[in-house]
């Protein structure tokens, strides 16, 4: 037992001197996106910590549904991280009001970035800047290129061909037309109805004029695309009220399904499980020639935790996060998180490529309900889940869905 | 040695577990009452009296959800009353046979599930009734019954029926064990004077063995209470905080987690959350209360 204790103490004392030593900073890094540890941790924190010797950087992200949760109750007690992946728009807005996430307008890098790539780390009227944007990603459809050659289809550019082009896969009926299920739920409202309902309300001239009060979810263009999703339920596989978004991911990369209505963060994960070729189109217009608007949303910034005790480090890193070096590193490693910096940046898969070519056809925009809309109760976003999960299943017409999510909103927001 | 003045060490063999009981159990539960009576206003906390509760009930965004897991947690009781303490009662009846074979495997087998985690019990359940890869469309299919299968926990109808029937799967052995026990514990003696009188086989449970378990089956009925309103685990594992579909399967603790977490877009509002919470604590109160002064005082206790 002596001896045992003598042991514990000895590599104690040692541990303690060898941590002494070591002089360094350790900054960690609070973040949702777990699945991406292995290039945080392979690719950006070695090329950062090989320019700046003297600072360790740790990324320690934990459950994307966990993690707003986890995060304020860290924020609260005190022990969260340095640096603070940032949700858009309340989340992250709700944590600076509070006095959490440090001011980083007077970061000179902030100027790398456009007023639409920091409008969602902004306080409303746009005086303060907390996080420094790094990525968005591009709503589309993903389809098996192999299973469309197989049929004989093409990729669809007009709402009649997409359907046109469904109808021919079920009909060949060797693959689920439609990959995506409505358990999660959000899937339905991300990759269905704003994925698609850009196209009708115009992009940012609809969505601005709902934040202005000057449209409403009853109108016409908010309504279409309810409309248009109860048609994709006929189309989704066999009890896909129960498939969950895992589900929907392994059927289609196992190759069971034609066509995915898809988040560009999916790009990474697909190429590394599919073993057919892939490719991708956008959202489809009503005709021929129309402009053609994407949801091309701010979706991961970094901010850095207001009493973190290694500011300066923590400050450094954020310069780096903003700069071009991180950009291409960013946007290469994590193909379909693409970087919102100004300077241009190479990309090197084909089918991120793909997407981020859309931005130069197409007009861009966030979530309709993003910003503002979903500060009150009822949550717009949570009901919007609910609005297009019942359009798919048919439990409600596309107008009756529209009148209760506008009943809800008005009940709380005066533009 | 003083026989007066002497009686500190009852208080010092009370400390520790006073202490922590009070640190991890009383201290944060009347907080959370407190809590409820505060909101945050411009950064700060301000006292507000029964605001929140006023809010709880009195909005219709807020007390529809309210009533909604009210209800879905009362289906979700029913369903354990109805389905998992019968067929608990039933398998102690059979198990406590003497003549019963291999009754020692069946019973840790029926108990085993009961140790699992939550979240074991919840994602097994989920793989097994899944439409695409489960095994039970293709049992079913198997028995040519494919046509009863349904994806039941994506449907409004179904799910929180099927939730509560997974949860029951899981916790059957819990009365099972209490009422076994009970019924090893009624002397041979009485049961004999019985089958003296021609009291035998079937009859001999509902006459004499059902009204000595009855104290049991009251407790059973008060934990299955208790346990069902704070039931949040099995929910959360299966459904995530959003409880679809379309709030179908929302109970009261899913309700709370998301107000006071926040959830995706939704900001945590602690105040509301412990509002919820304290409803919660007070229904649960009354419960408690209503048997223990209602139902328990009038159980006939038998001496043994």
């Amino acid at each position: 037992m002596n001896k045992a204790f003598c042991t514990a103490a000895l590599s104690g004392a040692l541990l303690f001197a060898g941590s002494a030593m070591a002089a360094d900073v350790t900054i960690t890094i609070e973040s949702w996106r777990n699945d991406d540890l292995a290039l945080w941790q392979d690719k950006i924190i070695p090329a950062f910590e090989s320019e700046n010797p003297g600072i360790k950087v740790e990324f320690t992200p934990s459950a994307p549904t966990e993690y707003n949760a986890a995060l304020n109750s860290k924020l609260e007690a005190g022990s969260a991280g340095d640096l603070i992946t940032c949700r858009p728009f309340d989340a992250s807005l709700a944590l600076f009001d509070a006095g959490h996430l440090a001011d980083l307008d007077d970061m000179e890098s902030m100027s790398n970035f456009s007023d639409v790539a920091k409008s969602a780390w902004q306080t409303d009227d746009g005086s303060a800047s907390f996080c420094v944007p790094m990525a968005s990603v591009i709503h589309g459809f993903i389809y098996n290129k192999d299973a469309f050659k197989e049929i004989g289809v093409e990729a669809p550019t007009t709402e009649e061909e997409f359907f046109a082009v469904l109808e021919k896969i079920k009909a060949e009926g060797s693959y689920i037309p439609l990959v995506m299920g409505t358990n999660d739920q959000w899937e339905a409202a991300t990759m269905g109805y704003n994925n698609i309902g850009p196209n009708y309300w115009k992009g940012e001239e609809g969505r601005l004029a709902l934040l202005k009060g000057e449209q409403k979810l009853t109108d016409e263009q908010w309504v279409a695309p309810y409309a248009t999703l109860a048609k994709w339920g006929a189309y989704m596989g066999d009890g896909y009220e129960a498939q969950t978004y895992p589900d929907s991911q392994n059927m289609f990369t196992l190759g069971r399904g034609a066509i995915y209505p898809a988040g560009s963060w999916e790009i990474s994960g697909f190429n590394e499980q599919a073993d057919f070729e892939m490719g991708a189109f956008k959202p489809p217009v009503k005709a021929n020639g129309d402009t053609c608007y994407i949801s091309d949303h701010t979706d991961i910034g970094l901010g850095m935790n207001a009493a973190s005790k290694n500011a300066d480090a923590a400050k450094k890193f954020l310069s780096w996060v903003a700069s071009p070096t991180f950009a291409s590193i960013f946007g290469n490693a994590l193909p379909g998180f693409f970087p919102l910096s100004s300077a241009p940046v190479e990309l090197d898969d084909a089918l991120a490529k793909e997407f981020v070519s859309w931005r130069g056809e197409c007009e861009s925009t966030i979530r309709s309900t993003y910003q503002i809309l979903s500060r009150g109760t009822p949550n717009l976003e949570n009901d919007t889940w609910g609005a297009s999960v019942a359009a798919i299943k048919g439990a409600g017409t596309p107008e009756e869905l529209s009148k209760k999510l506008q009943e809800g909103l008005d009940s709380w927001y005066k533009p | 040695m003083q026989r007066t003045g002497s009686r500190w060490h009852i208080a010092v063999f009370l400390a520790p577990a006073v202490l922590v009981y009070t640190a991890v159990m009383i201290f944060p539960l009347f907080n959370t009452l407190r809590l409820a009576l505060y909101s945050r206003i411009d950064q700060e906390r301000v006292f507000v009296g029964l605001e929140n509760f006023k809010t709880l009930f009195g909005e219709a965004v807020w007390s529809e959800q309210f009533w909604n897991a009210l209800g879905n947690n009362f289906w979700f009781f029913v369903i354990h009353m109805l389905v998992q303490n019968p067929i608990g009662i039933a398998l102690a009846a059979i198990l406590s046979q003497p003549r019963l074979r291999f009754a020692a495997l069946y019973r840790s087998a029926i108990f085993i599930p009961t140790i699992l985690s939550f979240v074991i019990v919840g994602f097994a359940w989920k793989l097994i009734l899944s439409p695409i890869w489960g095994i039970a469309p293709s049992m079913l299919d198997a028995v040519g019954l494919k046509s009863l299968f349904a994806p039941w926990l994506g449907k409004e109808a179904y799910a929180l029926t099927t939730l509560a029937l997974v949860s029951v799967w899981q916790f059957v052995g819990i009365p099972m064990m209490l009422i076994y026990a009970a019924l090893l514990s009624i002397p041979e003696e009485i049961l004999e004077v019985g089958e003296v009188d021609g009291i035998t086989g079937w009859s001999a449970f509902w006459k004499i063995k059902l009204p000595l378990i009855l104290p049991s089956i009251g407790i059973i009925s008060i934990l299955t209470f208790v346990a069902n309103f704070n039931a949040f685990d099995l929910i959360y594992a299966t459904q995530g905080a959003l409880a679809g579909p379309n709030y179908s399967t929302d109970i009261l603790g899913t309700l709370m987690y998301r107000t006071f977490f926040g959830f995706q877009l939704q900001l945590g509002d602690p105040h509301m959350g412990s509002a919820i919470a304290s409803a919660m604590f007070a229904i649960i109160l009354i419960g408690v209360c209503i048997y223990l002064f209602g139902i328990q005082t009038r159980l006939r206790r038998y001496q043994l």
